[in-house]
Protein backbone atom coordinates (compact mmCIF):
# COMPACT_ATOMS: atom_id res chain seq x y z
CA UNK A 1 0.00 0.00 0.00
CA UNK A 2 1.10 3.51 -0.88
CA UNK A 3 0.20 6.83 0.32
CA UNK A 4 -0.76 9.66 -1.91
CA UNK A 5 0.49 12.78 -1.79
CA UNK A 6 -1.35 14.97 -3.76
CA UNK A 7 -3.73 16.28 -2.25
CA UNK A 8 -4.25 17.22 1.84
CA UNK A 9 -5.82 13.75 1.98
CA UNK A 10 -3.34 11.66 2.37
CA UNK A 11 -5.14 8.55 0.94
CA UNK A 12 -2.89 5.65 2.67
CA UNK A 13 -4.73 2.63 0.34
CA UNK A 14 -3.24 3.42 -2.82
CA UNK A 15 -2.14 0.12 -4.73
CA UNK A 16 0.81 0.22 -7.53
CA UNK A 17 2.00 -2.23 -9.38
CA UNK A 18 5.50 -2.14 -10.16
CA UNK A 19 6.81 -2.94 -13.83
CA UNK A 20 10.35 -3.44 -13.75
CA UNK A 21 10.74 -0.70 -11.22
CA UNK A 22 8.05 1.53 -13.39
CA UNK A 23 4.57 2.45 -12.16
CA UNK A 24 2.10 0.19 -13.98
CA UNK A 25 -1.66 -0.17 -12.72
CA UNK A 26 -2.86 1.41 -9.65
CA UNK A 27 -6.23 0.64 -8.01
CA UNK A 28 -8.13 3.48 -5.81
CA UNK A 29 -5.95 6.01 -6.88
CA UNK A 30 -8.21 9.02 -7.81
CA UNK A 31 -7.94 11.07 -11.31
CA UNK A 32 -5.86 14.09 -9.15
CA UNK A 33 -4.00 11.36 -7.64
CA UNK A 34 -3.15 9.16 -10.91
CA UNK A 35 -2.00 12.89 -12.48
CA UNK A 36 0.33 13.25 -9.33
CA UNK A 37 1.39 9.61 -9.90
CA UNK A 38 2.58 10.03 -13.39
CA UNK A 39 3.89 13.29 -13.25
CA UNK A 40 7.33 11.49 -12.07
CA UNK A 41 7.60 10.57 -15.81
CA UNK A 42 6.70 14.16 -17.26
CA UNK A 43 9.11 17.24 -17.55
CA UNK A 44 11.63 16.22 -14.58
CA UNK A 45 13.28 19.52 -13.55
CA UNK A 46 17.61 19.35 -14.34
CA UNK A 47 20.44 20.71 -12.61
CA UNK A 48 21.26 24.05 -14.13
CA UNK A 49 23.05 27.66 -13.58
CA UNK A 50 22.66 30.39 -14.94
CA UNK A 51 20.12 28.71 -17.29
CA UNK A 52 22.78 26.33 -18.25
CA UNK A 53 22.76 22.32 -17.19
CA UNK A 54 25.21 22.00 -14.82
CA UNK A 55 26.06 19.28 -12.04
CA UNK A 56 24.50 19.11 -8.79
CA UNK A 57 27.31 19.89 -6.72
CA UNK A 58 28.17 22.61 -8.66
CA UNK A 59 24.29 23.58 -8.79
CA UNK A 60 24.45 23.48 -4.38
CA UNK A 61 27.76 25.42 -4.39
CA UNK A 62 26.16 28.11 -5.89
CA UNK A 63 23.09 27.80 -4.36
CA UNK A 64 24.84 28.15 -0.99
CA UNK A 65 26.90 30.87 -2.61
CA UNK A 66 23.94 33.22 -3.05
CA UNK A 67 22.44 32.38 0.17
CA UNK A 68 25.33 33.32 2.06
CA UNK A 69 25.55 36.60 0.52
CA UNK A 70 22.14 37.86 0.80
CA UNK A 71 21.28 40.38 3.62
CA UNK A 72 18.17 39.07 3.68
CA UNK A 73 16.96 36.36 1.78
CA UNK A 74 13.64 35.13 1.71
CA UNK A 75 12.47 31.06 1.74
CA UNK A 76 9.39 30.36 0.33
CA UNK A 77 7.34 26.67 -0.42
CA UNK A 78 7.30 24.44 1.89
CA UNK A 79 3.72 22.61 1.50
CA UNK A 80 4.86 20.06 -0.49
CA UNK A 81 7.92 19.38 1.54
CA UNK A 82 8.08 16.41 4.50
CA UNK A 83 8.00 17.48 7.80
CA UNK A 84 11.83 16.64 8.07
CA UNK A 85 12.79 18.84 5.59
CA UNK A 86 10.45 21.46 6.87
CA UNK A 87 12.28 21.24 10.09
CA UNK A 88 15.97 21.09 8.46
CA UNK A 89 14.20 23.83 6.64
CA UNK A 90 13.69 25.92 9.76
CA UNK A 91 17.32 25.35 11.07
CA UNK A 92 18.68 26.85 7.98
CA UNK A 93 16.21 29.73 7.95
CA UNK A 94 17.78 30.55 11.35
CA UNK A 95 21.50 30.26 10.68
CA UNK A 96 20.62 32.74 7.32
CA UNK A 97 18.27 35.19 9.36
CA UNK A 98 15.97 34.27 6.67
CA UNK A 99 12.68 35.58 5.32
CA UNK A 100 10.00 32.39 5.90
CA UNK A 101 7.07 32.09 4.80
CA UNK A 102 4.46 29.18 2.78
CA UNK A 103 1.66 28.78 0.60
CA UNK A 104 -0.53 29.23 3.93
CA UNK A 105 -0.43 33.25 3.88
CA UNK A 106 -2.09 33.67 0.25
CA UNK A 107 -3.98 30.30 1.43
CA UNK A 108 -6.24 28.87 4.05
CA UNK A 109 -3.73 30.78 6.78
CA UNK A 110 -6.00 32.65 9.08
CA UNK A 111 -8.57 29.75 9.46
CA UNK A 112 -5.45 27.28 10.43
CA UNK A 113 -3.83 29.83 12.75
CA UNK A 114 -7.90 29.34 14.68
CA UNK A 115 -7.65 25.86 14.52
CA UNK A 116 -4.25 25.27 15.27
CA UNK A 117 -4.40 27.82 18.16
CA UNK A 118 -7.48 26.15 19.21
CA UNK A 119 -9.54 28.98 19.26
CA UNK A 120 -12.46 27.30 17.29
CA UNK A 121 -13.19 23.77 17.92
CA UNK A 122 -11.93 21.14 15.47
CA UNK A 123 -11.97 17.12 14.67
CA UNK A 124 -10.57 14.78 12.92
CA UNK A 125 -11.40 12.77 9.80
CA UNK A 126 -11.89 9.80 11.11
CA UNK A 127 -14.29 11.45 13.86
CA UNK A 128 -15.79 12.88 10.69
CA UNK A 129 -16.66 9.48 9.72
CA UNK A 130 -17.46 7.71 12.57
CA UNK A 131 -19.89 9.79 14.17
CA UNK A 132 -20.14 13.63 11.85
CA UNK A 133 -24.27 13.81 10.36
CA UNK A 134 -23.85 17.25 9.32
CA UNK A 135 -21.33 17.72 6.69
CA UNK A 136 -21.22 21.77 5.39
CA UNK A 137 -18.86 22.42 2.53
CA UNK A 138 -18.68 26.09 2.51
CA UNK A 139 -16.88 27.60 -0.34
CA UNK A 140 -15.13 24.52 -1.00
CA UNK A 141 -15.92 21.43 -3.80
CA UNK A 142 -13.94 18.66 -2.88
CA UNK A 143 -15.19 16.80 -5.45
CA UNK A 144 -12.71 18.77 -7.67
CA UNK A 145 -9.97 19.73 -5.07
CA UNK A 146 -9.64 16.58 -3.23
CA UNK A 147 -11.76 13.81 -4.92
CA UNK A 148 -11.93 11.01 -2.32
CA UNK A 149 -13.04 13.68 0.79
CA UNK A 150 -16.88 12.72 0.53
CA UNK A 151 -16.33 8.39 -0.32
CA UNK A 152 -13.58 8.01 2.36
CA UNK A 153 -15.15 10.42 5.18
CA UNK A 154 -17.01 13.06 5.00
CA UNK A 155 -20.63 12.03 3.38
CA UNK A 156 -20.85 8.51 1.96
CA UNK A 157 -18.74 5.60 4.06
CA UNK A 158 -20.35 3.96 7.20
CA UNK A 159 -18.94 4.51 10.35
CA UNK A 160 -19.17 3.55 14.29
CA UNK A 161 -22.09 5.75 15.03
CA UNK A 162 -22.95 6.17 10.93
CA UNK A 163 -24.15 2.84 10.20
CA UNK A 164 -26.56 3.82 7.64
CA UNK A 165 -24.32 6.03 5.44
CA UNK A 166 -25.70 9.11 3.62
CA UNK A 167 -29.32 7.45 2.88
CA UNK A 168 -30.47 8.38 6.21
CA UNK A 169 -27.58 9.02 8.62
CA UNK A 170 -25.65 11.78 7.05
CA UNK A 171 -26.69 15.47 5.15
CA UNK A 172 -24.37 17.28 3.32
CA UNK A 173 -24.52 20.93 2.82
CA UNK A 174 -22.72 23.04 0.31
CA UNK A 175 -22.72 26.63 0.61
CA UNK A 176 -21.27 28.09 -2.54
CA UNK A 177 -21.61 30.75 -5.36
CA UNK A 178 -22.05 28.12 -7.93
CA UNK A 179 -23.63 24.73 -8.51
CA UNK A 180 -20.43 22.83 -8.25
CA UNK A 181 -20.24 19.18 -8.87
CA UNK A 182 -20.11 18.89 -4.67
CA UNK A 183 -23.60 20.61 -5.01
CA UNK A 184 -24.90 18.50 -7.60
CA UNK A 185 -25.01 15.58 -5.09
CA UNK A 186 -25.50 17.42 -1.71
CA UNK A 187 -28.82 17.10 0.04
CA UNK A 188 -29.06 21.11 0.04
CA UNK A 189 -27.20 23.49 -1.76
CA UNK A 190 -27.34 27.33 -0.76
CA UNK A 191 -26.52 29.70 -3.21
CA UNK A 192 -24.61 32.61 -1.67
CA UNK A 193 -23.54 35.75 -3.64
CA UNK A 194 -19.81 36.17 -4.78
CA UNK A 195 -18.55 38.36 -1.38
CA UNK A 196 -21.67 37.62 0.83
CA UNK A 197 -20.29 35.02 3.21
CA UNK A 198 -20.15 37.39 6.34
CA UNK A 199 -23.81 38.53 5.68
CA UNK A 200 -24.67 35.43 5.59
CA UNK A 201 -23.01 34.57 8.65
CA UNK A 202 -24.81 37.36 10.21
CA UNK A 203 -28.05 36.38 9.21
CA UNK A 204 -27.61 32.49 10.02
CA UNK A 205 -26.57 34.07 13.58
CA UNK A 206 -29.63 35.83 13.75
CA UNK A 207 -31.65 33.25 12.75
CA UNK A 208 -30.35 30.59 16.06
CA UNK A 209 -31.37 34.08 17.95
CA UNK A 210 -34.76 33.16 16.89
CA UNK A 211 -34.71 36.61 14.63
CA UNK A 212 -36.10 36.53 11.10
CA UNK A 213 -33.13 37.07 8.77
CA UNK A 214 -32.68 40.07 6.18
CA UNK A 215 -32.37 37.84 3.12
CA UNK A 216 -34.58 37.52 0.42
CA UNK A 217 -35.11 33.75 0.40
CA UNK A 218 -35.95 33.56 4.28
CA UNK A 219 -37.99 30.02 4.47
CA UNK A 220 -34.81 28.31 2.53
CA UNK A 221 -32.03 30.01 5.08
CA UNK A 222 -34.58 29.36 8.67
CA UNK A 223 -35.29 25.51 7.08
CA UNK A 224 -30.88 25.08 6.29
CA UNK A 225 -30.25 26.64 9.87
CA UNK A 226 -32.72 24.17 11.83
CA UNK A 227 -31.20 21.39 10.00
CA UNK A 228 -27.51 22.52 10.76
CA UNK A 229 -28.68 23.01 14.70
CA UNK A 230 -30.55 19.81 14.65
CA UNK A 231 -27.37 17.78 14.36
CA UNK A 232 -25.58 15.84 16.71
CA UNK A 233 -21.84 16.14 15.47
CA UNK A 234 -21.58 18.73 12.52
CA UNK A 235 -18.47 19.39 10.54
CA UNK A 236 -18.05 22.69 8.86
CA UNK A 237 -15.26 22.60 5.53
CA UNK A 238 -14.45 26.03 4.56
CA UNK A 239 -12.60 26.64 1.56
CA UNK A 240 -11.34 29.17 -0.56
CA UNK A 241 -14.22 30.48 -1.48
CA UNK A 242 -15.12 31.31 2.52
CA UNK A 243 -11.62 32.02 3.47
CA UNK A 244 -11.34 35.21 0.73
CA UNK A 245 -14.91 37.05 1.50
CA UNK A 246 -14.62 36.61 5.25
CA UNK A 247 -11.29 37.78 5.14
CA UNK A 248 -12.09 41.35 6.74
CA UNK A 249 -14.49 40.12 9.27
CA UNK A 250 -12.84 36.58 10.91
CA UNK A 251 -14.45 36.91 13.62
CA UNK A 252 -17.97 36.25 12.21
CA UNK A 253 -16.55 32.25 12.06
CA UNK A 254 -15.78 32.22 15.61
CA UNK A 255 -19.19 33.98 16.48
CA UNK A 256 -21.39 31.11 13.81
CA UNK A 257 -19.24 27.90 15.36
CA UNK A 258 -20.00 29.27 19.13
CA UNK A 259 -23.46 29.66 18.56
CA UNK A 260 -24.33 26.46 16.63
CA UNK A 261 -21.97 24.83 19.63
CA UNK A 262 -24.78 26.24 21.91
CA UNK A 263 -27.35 23.62 20.99
CA UNK A 264 -24.80 20.94 18.76
CA UNK A 265 -21.69 20.06 18.34
CA UNK A 266 -19.74 21.88 15.38
CA UNK A 267 -16.27 21.61 14.31
CA UNK A 268 -14.00 23.16 11.62
CA UNK A 269 -11.54 21.24 9.66
CA UNK A 270 -9.57 23.99 6.94
CA UNK A 271 -9.77 22.39 3.49
CA UNK A 272 -6.48 22.66 2.86
CA UNK A 273 -4.99 21.66 -0.75
CA UNK A 274 -1.30 21.08 -0.64
CA UNK A 275 -0.28 18.03 0.90
CA UNK A 276 1.30 18.80 4.04
CA UNK A 277 0.90 22.40 4.33
CA UNK A 278 -0.89 22.07 7.73
CA UNK A 279 2.43 20.30 8.90
CA UNK A 280 4.29 23.45 8.07
CA UNK A 281 2.22 25.61 9.87
CA UNK A 282 2.10 23.24 13.28
CA UNK A 283 6.04 23.10 13.15
CA UNK A 284 6.71 26.95 12.97
CA UNK A 285 4.05 27.48 15.42
CA UNK A 286 5.51 24.49 18.02
CA UNK A 287 9.37 26.16 17.08
CA UNK A 288 8.36 30.49 17.19
CA UNK A 289 4.50 30.84 18.13
CA UNK A 290 3.71 31.81 14.90
CA UNK A 291 2.02 29.95 11.27
CA UNK A 292 3.55 31.75 8.98
CA UNK A 293 5.03 34.89 8.04
CA UNK A 294 8.19 34.99 10.06
CA UNK A 295 11.43 36.62 9.85
CA UNK A 296 14.47 35.75 11.54
CA UNK A 297 16.47 38.57 11.39
CA UNK A 298 16.49 39.69 14.70
CA UNK A 299 15.30 36.93 16.91
CA UNK A 300 12.08 35.90 16.23
CA UNK A 301 9.27 38.12 14.21
CA UNK A 302 6.20 38.02 12.34
CA UNK A 303 3.82 39.67 10.45
CA UNK A 304 2.24 41.00 7.07
CA UNK A 305 5.43 42.66 6.31
CA UNK A 306 7.16 39.30 6.17
CA UNK A 307 4.68 37.62 4.19
CA UNK A 308 5.44 36.44 0.33
CA UNK A 309 3.70 39.14 -1.15
CA UNK A 310 5.81 41.97 1.13
CA UNK A 311 9.20 40.67 1.29
CA UNK A 312 9.04 39.83 -1.93
CA UNK A 313 9.67 43.94 -2.52
CA UNK A 314 12.48 44.14 0.13
CA UNK A 315 14.83 40.96 -0.05
CA UNK A 316 17.80 40.74 -1.85
CA UNK A 317 17.43 36.46 -2.80
CA UNK A 318 15.27 33.36 -2.85
CA UNK A 319 14.87 30.11 -2.03
CA UNK A 320 11.48 28.55 -3.13
CA UNK A 321 11.44 24.83 -2.07
CA UNK A 322 8.07 22.71 -3.95
CA UNK A 323 6.14 25.57 -4.92
CA UNK A 324 5.66 27.45 -7.97
CA UNK A 325 5.13 31.39 -6.90
CA UNK A 326 6.15 32.82 -10.38
CA UNK A 327 2.82 31.55 -12.17
CA UNK A 328 0.64 31.52 -8.76
CA UNK A 329 1.20 35.11 -7.10
CA UNK A 330 0.27 37.89 -9.21
CA UNK A 331 1.93 40.03 -12.08
CA UNK A 332 3.74 42.69 -10.17
CA UNK A 333 5.25 39.96 -7.15
CA UNK A 334 6.42 37.59 -9.68
CA UNK A 335 8.33 40.22 -12.07
CA UNK A 336 10.20 41.36 -8.33
CA UNK A 337 10.98 37.37 -7.97
CA UNK A 338 12.34 36.80 -11.33
CA UNK A 339 14.04 40.05 -10.91
CA UNK A 340 16.35 38.63 -8.07
CA UNK A 341 18.56 35.39 -7.65
CA UNK A 342 16.00 32.55 -6.94
CA UNK A 343 17.11 29.09 -6.08
CA UNK A 344 14.42 26.89 -6.93
CA UNK A 345 14.66 23.51 -5.12
CA UNK A 346 11.58 21.04 -7.09
CA UNK A 347 10.95 17.75 -8.57
CA UNK A 348 9.30 19.32 -11.73
CA UNK A 349 10.19 22.30 -14.28
CA UNK A 350 8.00 24.96 -13.89
CA UNK A 351 7.96 28.99 -14.04
CA UNK A 352 9.86 29.37 -10.83
CA UNK A 353 12.55 27.30 -12.33
CA UNK A 354 13.17 28.81 -15.80
CA UNK A 355 13.46 32.07 -14.03
CA UNK A 356 15.55 30.77 -11.22
CA UNK A 357 19.56 31.44 -11.02
CA UNK A 358 20.22 28.04 -9.78
CA UNK A 359 18.20 24.70 -10.11
CA UNK A 360 18.42 21.93 -7.53
CA UNK A 361 16.17 19.00 -8.82
CA UNK A 362 14.83 16.66 -5.95
CA UNK A 363 12.89 13.44 -5.67
CA UNK A 364 9.28 13.81 -5.17
CA UNK A 365 8.21 13.23 -1.86
CA UNK A 366 5.33 10.19 -1.10
CA UNK A 367 6.93 8.73 -4.70
CA UNK A 368 10.56 8.82 -5.08
CA UNK A 369 11.02 9.32 -1.16
CA UNK A 370 9.70 8.60 2.30
CA UNK A 371 8.91 11.07 5.05
CA UNK A 372 6.07 11.97 7.21
CA UNK A 373 3.34 14.92 6.94
CA UNK A 374 0.39 16.30 8.39
CA UNK A 375 -2.99 15.85 7.05
CA UNK A 376 -5.78 18.37 6.48
CA UNK A 377 -7.11 17.10 9.94
CA UNK A 378 -3.49 17.46 11.94
CA UNK A 379 -3.18 13.42 12.01
CA UNK A 380 0.48 12.36 11.01
CA UNK A 381 0.75 10.39 8.01
CA UNK A 382 3.65 8.48 7.51
CA UNK A 383 4.80 7.18 4.35
CA UNK A 384 7.38 5.52 2.19
CA UNK A 385 8.56 6.06 -1.84
CA UNK A 386 7.11 4.48 -4.35
CA UNK A 387 9.41 3.92 -6.96
CA UNK A 388 13.39 3.64 -6.77
CA UNK A 389 15.50 6.69 -7.22
CA UNK A 390 18.90 8.60 -7.29
CA UNK A 391 17.51 12.23 -6.82
CA UNK A 392 18.12 13.72 -3.70
CA UNK A 393 15.20 14.85 -1.31
CA UNK A 394 14.64 17.22 0.22
CA UNK A 395 16.13 16.70 3.39
CA UNK A 396 19.02 15.99 2.19
CA UNK A 397 19.54 19.18 -0.61
CA UNK A 398 19.13 21.32 2.37
CA UNK A 399 21.66 19.78 4.55
CA UNK A 400 24.30 20.05 1.62
CA UNK A 401 23.31 23.55 1.54
CA UNK A 402 23.62 24.60 5.20
CA UNK A 403 26.98 22.41 4.44
CA UNK A 404 27.79 25.19 1.76
CA UNK A 405 27.01 27.98 3.71
CA UNK B 1 -29.38 9.11 -22.76
CA UNK B 2 -31.93 8.42 -25.73
CA UNK B 3 -35.11 7.04 -24.84
CA UNK B 4 -37.59 4.67 -26.68
CA UNK B 5 -39.82 7.68 -27.99
CA UNK B 6 -36.68 8.61 -29.94
CA UNK B 7 -36.04 5.44 -31.02
CA UNK B 8 -39.38 4.89 -32.27
CA UNK B 9 -39.37 8.01 -34.46
CA UNK B 10 -36.84 6.66 -36.47
CA UNK B 11 -38.40 3.04 -37.10
CA UNK B 12 -40.58 2.66 -40.29
CA UNK B 13 -43.49 3.20 -37.74
CA UNK B 14 -45.41 0.75 -40.15
CA UNK B 15 -46.04 -2.12 -37.35
CA UNK B 16 -45.42 -4.78 -40.04
CA UNK B 17 -44.34 -7.32 -37.50
CA UNK B 18 -41.21 -8.67 -39.46
CA UNK B 19 -39.37 -8.42 -35.92
CA UNK B 20 -41.48 -10.73 -34.26
CA UNK B 21 -42.76 -7.82 -32.55
CA UNK B 22 -46.83 -6.44 -32.67
CA UNK B 23 -46.14 -2.43 -33.15
CA UNK B 24 -43.07 -0.60 -33.85
CA UNK B 25 -42.86 0.94 -30.59
CA UNK B 26 -42.92 -2.20 -28.72
CA UNK B 27 -39.28 -3.14 -31.29
CA UNK B 28 -38.63 0.21 -30.06
CA UNK B 29 -38.58 -0.73 -26.59
CA UNK B 30 -36.89 -3.92 -27.12
CA UNK B 31 -33.91 -2.31 -28.91
CA UNK B 32 -33.70 -0.10 -25.82
CA UNK B 33 -33.06 -3.27 -23.55
CA UNK B 34 -31.06 -4.94 -25.81
CA UNK B 35 -33.78 -7.32 -26.65
CA UNK B 36 -33.98 -6.93 -30.35
CA UNK B 37 -31.04 -5.45 -32.82
CA UNK B 38 -31.37 -3.14 -35.15
CA UNK B 39 -31.14 -5.72 -37.80
CA UNK B 40 -34.18 -7.72 -36.50
CA UNK B 41 -35.65 -4.59 -38.27
CA UNK B 42 -35.77 -5.80 -42.14
CA UNK B 43 -37.64 -3.02 -43.92
CA UNK B 44 -35.01 -0.57 -42.31
CA UNK B 45 -31.97 -2.27 -43.30
CA UNK B 46 -33.21 -3.31 -46.89
CA UNK B 47 -35.22 -0.23 -47.59
CA UNK B 48 -33.51 2.92 -49.36
CA UNK B 49 -36.26 4.85 -48.39
CA UNK B 50 -35.43 4.06 -44.62
CA UNK B 51 -31.78 5.01 -45.45
CA UNK B 52 -31.67 8.06 -43.24
CA UNK B 53 -33.27 6.69 -40.27
CA UNK B 54 -31.11 3.69 -40.13
CA UNK B 55 -27.90 6.05 -40.17
CA UNK B 56 -29.44 8.05 -37.08
CA UNK B 57 -30.87 5.04 -35.25
CA UNK B 58 -27.00 3.71 -35.61
CA UNK B 59 -25.65 6.99 -34.30
CA UNK B 60 -27.73 7.24 -31.21
CA UNK B 61 -27.66 3.01 -30.32
CA UNK B 62 -23.89 3.30 -30.59
CA UNK B 63 -23.47 4.33 -26.72
CA UNK B 64 -25.86 1.97 -25.70
CA UNK B 65 -24.26 -0.67 -27.14
CA UNK B 66 -21.54 -0.43 -25.03
CA UNK B 67 -23.22 -0.96 -22.09
CA UNK B 68 -22.40 -4.01 -19.89
CA UNK B 69 -25.16 -6.51 -18.93
CA UNK B 70 -27.27 -4.51 -16.07
CA UNK B 71 -26.97 -1.39 -18.80
CA UNK B 72 -24.44 0.15 -16.58
CA UNK B 73 -22.47 2.64 -19.22
CA UNK B 74 -19.24 4.94 -17.65
CA UNK B 75 -17.49 7.19 -19.45
CA UNK B 76 -13.98 7.22 -18.96
CA UNK B 77 -13.13 10.64 -19.69
CA UNK B 78 -16.04 12.18 -17.35
CA UNK B 79 -14.69 10.19 -14.20
CA UNK B 80 -13.22 11.96 -11.61
CA UNK B 81 -11.88 8.45 -9.66
CA UNK B 82 -13.79 10.10 -6.63
CA UNK B 83 -14.87 6.49 -5.35
CA UNK B 84 -18.25 7.64 -4.38
CA UNK B 85 -20.17 4.67 -6.43
CA UNK B 86 -17.44 1.97 -5.38
CA UNK B 87 -18.19 3.26 -1.39
CA UNK B 88 -22.33 4.16 -2.16
CA UNK B 89 -23.03 1.08 -3.85
CA UNK B 90 -24.88 -1.65 -1.54
CA UNK B 91 -23.57 -4.80 -2.69
CA UNK B 92 -20.29 -3.40 -2.24
CA UNK B 93 -20.84 -2.19 1.20
CA UNK B 94 -22.52 -6.08 2.01
CA UNK B 95 -19.22 -7.61 0.34
CA UNK B 96 -16.71 -5.48 2.21
CA UNK B 97 -17.49 -4.42 5.57
CA UNK B 98 -13.31 -3.51 6.15
CA UNK B 99 -13.14 -1.99 2.83
CA UNK B 100 -15.89 0.04 0.80
CA UNK B 101 -18.23 0.13 3.56
CA UNK B 102 -15.65 2.66 5.25
CA UNK B 103 -14.66 4.71 2.58
CA UNK B 104 -11.43 2.90 1.99
CA UNK B 105 -10.46 0.92 -1.36
CA UNK B 106 -12.41 -2.35 -1.92
CA UNK B 107 -10.75 -5.56 -0.31
CA UNK B 108 -13.60 -8.19 -1.55
CA UNK B 109 -13.22 -10.11 -4.83
CA UNK B 110 -16.67 -9.92 -5.18
CA UNK B 111 -16.67 -6.12 -5.71
CA UNK B 112 -19.01 -4.44 -8.81
CA UNK B 113 -17.10 -1.34 -8.67
CA UNK B 114 -13.46 -0.58 -8.05
CA UNK B 115 -10.96 2.76 -9.09
CA UNK B 116 -8.45 1.67 -11.26
CA UNK B 117 -6.14 3.94 -12.93
CA UNK B 118 -7.63 7.01 -11.72
CA UNK B 119 -11.18 6.00 -13.26
CA UNK B 120 -14.48 3.68 -12.06
CA UNK B 121 -14.21 -0.02 -13.40
CA UNK B 122 -17.08 -2.59 -13.96
CA UNK B 123 -15.76 -6.07 -12.74
CA UNK B 124 -18.45 -8.73 -11.50
CA UNK B 125 -21.22 -7.75 -13.08
CA UNK B 126 -23.22 -10.62 -12.32
CA UNK B 127 -23.20 -9.18 -8.27
CA UNK B 128 -25.10 -6.10 -9.52
CA UNK B 129 -28.85 -5.90 -8.30
CA UNK B 130 -29.72 -4.73 -12.02
CA UNK B 131 -28.33 -8.19 -13.44
CA UNK B 132 -30.70 -10.83 -14.45
CA UNK B 133 -34.44 -11.17 -15.26
CA UNK B 134 -35.08 -9.97 -11.65
CA UNK B 135 -33.48 -7.00 -10.99
CA UNK B 136 -34.21 -4.53 -8.63
CA UNK B 137 -33.74 -0.77 -10.04
CA UNK B 138 -31.05 0.61 -7.93
CA UNK B 139 -29.58 3.62 -8.69
CA UNK B 140 -27.00 4.24 -6.14
CA UNK B 141 -23.90 4.50 -8.15
CA UNK B 142 -25.35 7.01 -10.92
CA UNK B 143 -27.08 9.38 -8.18
CA UNK B 144 -23.71 9.68 -6.75
CA UNK B 145 -21.84 10.38 -9.28
CA UNK B 146 -20.64 14.21 -8.91
CA UNK B 147 -19.53 14.11 -13.47
CA UNK B 148 -22.51 12.39 -14.50
CA UNK B 149 -19.59 9.73 -16.22
CA UNK B 150 -21.77 6.56 -15.58
CA UNK B 151 -25.34 5.80 -16.05
CA UNK B 152 -27.91 3.61 -17.16
CA UNK B 153 -29.34 2.52 -20.64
Amino acid sequence: MAVCTGCSLLCEDIEVALDGGKMGKTRNLCRKGLGHFKSIYLDRARPAVDGKEAGIDEAIDKAAGILKNAKKPLIFGWSNSTLDAQKAGLELARELGAVVDDTSSICQGWIVEKVLRKEIPTCTLDDVRNYADVSIFWGSDPSSSHPRHLSRFSYYPRGEKRQRGYEEDRTAITIDVRKSPTADISDEYYRVLPGGDAGLVEAMISVLDGKIPRVEDKKKLISLVTNMKKSRFGVIFPGLGMVYSLKGRKELLDALVEKLNQSSRYSVIPMVGHYNMRGFNQTLLDQTGFINRVSFQDGVESGPEHSVMEAAKTCDAALVIGSDPVSSLPAAVARRLAGMPVVAVDPHRNLTTDVARVVIPSAASGLEAGGSALRMDGVEIKFDGVVESERMTDLEILARIKEGL
Amino acid sequence: MVNAMEIYQLTPKTNCKKCGLPTCMAFAVALLGREKNIEDCTPLVDEPKYEAKLKKLQEVMEPIMGASETGLIVHPEKCYGCGNCVVACPVNVANDPRGSAIGLGPKSDKAILVVEDGVVKCLNMEECRRFGPNKIMCNACTATCPSKAIEFV
